[in-house]
């Protein structure tokens, strides 16, 4: 899905947008729920990406380590590092959840810098379904493991109790806010970046600033490298946050 | 709109050339298929990790952690042998100087005691000579006083010869005596 420049040599055309169109795989029929589509074709390399580093990259289960069982003990010891010291030494059984989480986002998004892919996680569509999982489960959680002590989370205990009511409403607020900054802070960030590429790109059709714009795409692609991995480890370190309020909902 | 005549993209989202209508990320057609694709990589993500990656792994670092607990103690334990043997070493290598220095006193005082016996014969055997000595001389002085009294007597009978006196030989006598005797 390159930019197509198809509106003539003098003006230029941008399209930064096209490439998160969701097209069918196979013929050009509608997509349904079921279609396989280019978010299937993405979503499935993710998976395999993940079970070549996690599954084949261990399977000597070596007590010296060849690089990719060391990059996976390595992600391995960081999730568990972090749900252990973020959300607390009782939260290790969501470690697999929040290591699905991580490892998908992860994937999704360094798979999404190869070019012309498809970035999945760009879409609010799949930002919004992680975000709503995470949410709902802290709160089912919450509210199981403390009942209605969970609600203390918007009773600040330890301000003057006139201004209790007042903090009360914004921590509701900021609660309910959550899963929409956790879902657009991710898409946001992957789907401004690889648009600005894009738009990059475009200018290449003019000869006399298209080395300006190589290296404008160049220095982008490194920033949407960090990118990928700050957003995948910002997506888990929050869920680990949340977790925390959840288990130990005390200010 | 004449939505039949895009026939080929089948969607609200998409225009007639093949480019997006706007943020295709907004396009409600398409959430379904997402979804459902989101849901099922997640599911299966999550069974991969539960049921291997993460067992597995865990099982390599506790190995890992296990093996490098176990070096270190039986590194501890060749080390407290080394020590050891370094004590059971140092403690033959005084024992052994201990068993030197003892058979060196030892043979110092057999052979002091038998330098001691040996000096005493000597000194004995060097004393008997000394005495028979002493005798042989004593002998050797007495003959030669006696001689000495015969010279002078007869030096003295010979002296008042040649003086022209008579010299009787009792009276030469006595005064040699008495001569030699002062």
């Amino acid at each position: 899905m390159a930019t197509e420049t198809n509106g003539g040599e003098s003006s230029l055309v941008f399209h930064p947008m096209d490439q998160f169109i969701v097209e069918p795989l196979f013929g050009n029929g509608p997509i349904h729920w079921y279609t396989p589509t280019n978010v299937t074709l993405w979503m499935a390399l993710a998976v395999v990406g993940v079970i070549l580093l996690l599954v084949v990259g261990t399977r000597r289960r070596a007590i010296v380590p060849n690089r990719t069982q060391s990059i996976a003990e390595l992600a391995y010891g960081f999730i568990y590092k972090m749900v252990e010291d973020v959300a607390g030494k009782d939260a290790v059984g969501f470690f697999p959840y929040i290591m699905t989480l991580f490892m998908f986002i992860v994937f999704a998004n360094f798979l999404g810098l190869v070019p012309t892919a498809f970035t999945t996680t760009s879409h609010f569509a799949v930002t919004v379904v992680l975000a709503l999982a995470v949410f709902l489960t802290v709160t089912i959680v919450g509210f199981v493991k403390n009942g209605s002590k969970f609600l203390g989370l918007f009773w600040v205990s330890s301000a003057p109790l006139a201004l209790r009511p007042i903090l009360a409403v914004i921590e509701l607020i900021s609660y309910f806010v959550r899963p929409v900054s956790h879902s657009i802070r991710l898409a946001g960030n992957l789907m401004a970046g690889h648009a600005v590429i894009k738009v990059f790109a475009g200018f290449a059709a003019i000869a006399l600033v298209s080395p300006l714009s190589v290296l404008a795409i160049t220095a982008m692609y490194g920033l949407e490298v960090l990118v990928s991995f700050i957003q995948a480890y910002v997506f888990t370190i929050l869920t680990c946050v949340y977790l925390k309020d959840a288990l130990h909902p005390s200010h | 709109m004449a939505t039949e005549t895009t026939g080929e993209t089948a969607s609200t989202c998409v225009g007639v050339d093949g480019s997006a209508i706007g943020m295709p990320q907004l396009c409600f057609d398409w959430w379904p298929n997402q979804i459902f694709w989101l849901l099922l990589t997640l599911v299966v993500i999550y069974f991969v990790l539960s049921r291997i990656a993460l067992p597995r792994i865990s099982a390599v670092l506790a190995e890992r952690a296990g093996t490098i607990t176990n070096d270190i103690a039986a590194a501890e334990e060749l080390k407290q042998k080394a020590q050891e043997a370094e004590a059971a070493y140092e403690k033959a290598l005084a024992d052994a100087r201990a068993e030197a220095q003892r058979i060196v006193a030892e043979s110092k005082a057999e052979i002091q005691a038998e330098l001691d016996a040996e000096m005493a014969k000597a000194d004995a055997e060097i004393a008997a000579r000394t005495a028979e000595s002493e005798k042989a001389i004593a002998e050797i002085q007495a003959n030669a006083m006696d001689s000495v009294k015969d010279v002078a007597k007869d030096v003295a009978k010979d002296i008042v010869a040649a003086m022209g006196g008579k010299a009787d030989a009792r009276t030469v006598t006595a005064a040699v005596n008495a001569r030699m005797k002062g």
